[in-house]
């Protein structure tokens, strides 16, 4: 009996100790998620800025016609996808990966490729034989803007060199911190819809040096640089916030194991009492 | 004296959003001085020390490629990246310029020209607006 109270509260030690862990994790995803939505709230005037640029500078372009957005019969289709480098988020990289996979089985008969951003998607792509066109790995718990460019840079190679003829950006959108949806959303070509808006029509003649159309054709590899690096920014802000809720689920838990331990080792330490108690009482009286 | 309102953003921060009297940046095109009541412009950037005056005295940024967009009240540079000169890392520059000379010296094949050019001219950037004109 007293070899049961023993292992009841080395148990209820552990599970305190992994408690400990679990709400640290948990704080620290906060503090990172905090972190990872000031900077996309820092990052949101470039992407503004540049889209409307691009929107009056295609205004002043009759034809625009430029490699990223030649519309191509599709043979190739390349799916760039956005995961973390580590676990213990919950369903976070599942969810993402599942959304890949979907987007990939539409492809039917043409051939696909995948550039892998993070280490747990490149893992899992690797681990199932599907063809890398790209890796980057770590991606570290920050949204950085070279990462991202490195990654349309290679997507953008991919696409000009006409090794695909079409990219599909899919990551996890970012709606609150309980909330995030694993979306697939076209980057290339480059959408004509895109560079249309009315609201930023201008009124004016400006002076373009050099001409306006390359101007456009420098802003262009610029766009998806940015619409990739928003979606980082989007994946990173969602990776922290189910790594918070997956810690507090797992805190949780924690807590709620501890009380049932703490119960049966009471119980226990009764039993233990009781039968003291009752071994006393029958000594007394045999004697 | 009458100014213009100069924004300088990279796409992870906003590093200018103020009133300056003068900018000077070097477009593809030359170096140009932009002052309030501009016509409006629109030029792609050169990796340079992005020079603006306020209150009457002079700062220095070091900037990457981009674009620069002078409207009637406004004037936006957009650029990979944009640093003061406290946060520039010198040994870092210095290095990066080796290296980008040493590339454009090669000669080979399997160099890229264009990217060496201008990893050489943002680092030359970074060293002039950090004060080392050397």
């Amino acid at each position: 009996m007293a070899e049961n109270l023993k292992d009841i509260r080395r148990r209820i030690k552990s599970v305190k100790n992994t408690q400990q862990i679990t709400k640290a994790m948990k704080m620290v995803a906060a503090s990172k998620l905090r972190r990872a939505q000031s900077r996309a709230e820092a990052a949101r005037p470039y992407a503004e800025n540049l889209r409307e640029v691009l929107q009056r500078v295609a205004a002043r372009t009759s034809v625009v016609s430029h490699p990223l957005m030649a519309v191509r019969t599709v043979r190739k289709v390349a799916f760039l996808v956005l995961t973390s480098d580590r676990g213990l988020c919950g369903a976070y990289n599942a969810n993402v990966l599942r959304q890949a996979t979907q987007a990939v089985a539409t492809v039917g008969e043409r051939r696909y490729g995948i550039i892998a951003m993070g280490r747990k998607g490149r893992d899992f792509f690797r681990r199932r034989g599907y063809e890398l066109l790209g890796e980057f790995a770590p991606v570290g718990d920050e949204a950085r803007f070279e990462q991202a460019k490195a990654a349309a840079e290679r997507a953008m190679a991919l696409y000009t060199a006409e090794a695909v003829d079409e990219v599909v950006l899919v990551y996890t959108r970012f709606v609150s911190a309980m909330q995030q949806h694993a979306v697939a959303i076209p980057l290339l070509p480059i959408s004509g819809e895109a560079l249309r808006g009315e609201q930023h029509a201008v009124t004016g003649g400006y002076i373009f040096e050099p001409g306006a159309r390359e101007i456009l054709a420098a802003m262009l590899p610029k766009y998806v640089e940015s619409q990739v690096f928003e979606a980082l920014q989007e994946a990173k802000a969602s990776e922290h916030g189910a790594r918070m809720r997956a810690m507090d689920a797992a805190t949780r838990n924690c807590a709620d194991l501890i009380d049932r331990l703490t119960l049966r080792h009471n119980r226990a330490r009764q039993a233990a009492i009781t039968k003291e108690i009752i071994e006393i009482v029958t000594a007394v009286e045999a004697m | 004296m009458s100014t213009t309102h100069l924004r300088v953003i990279t796409p992870e921060r906003q590093v200018v959003d103020e009133d300056v009297e003068m900018v000077i940046l070097r477009g593809t095109e030359g170096e140009l001085g932009v002052l309030p009541q501009h016509a409006p412009l629109m030029t792609a950037l050169d990796p340079a020390p992005l020079r603006l005056k306020r209150d009457g005295t002079w700062g220095v940024l070091a900037a990457s490629a981009g674009f620069l967009e002078v409207g009637p009240r406004h004037v936006t540079v957009l650029v990979d990246s944009c640093e003061r000169p406290e946060e520039i890392d010198v040994q870092r520059a210095r290095a990066a310029r080796k290296r980008a000379e040493e590339r454009l010296k090669a000669k080979r094949e399997d160099v890229d020209y264009a990217r060496a050019k201008a990893a050489l001219l943002r680092a030359v950037a970074r060293l002039k607006a950090a004060g080392y004109d050397e």
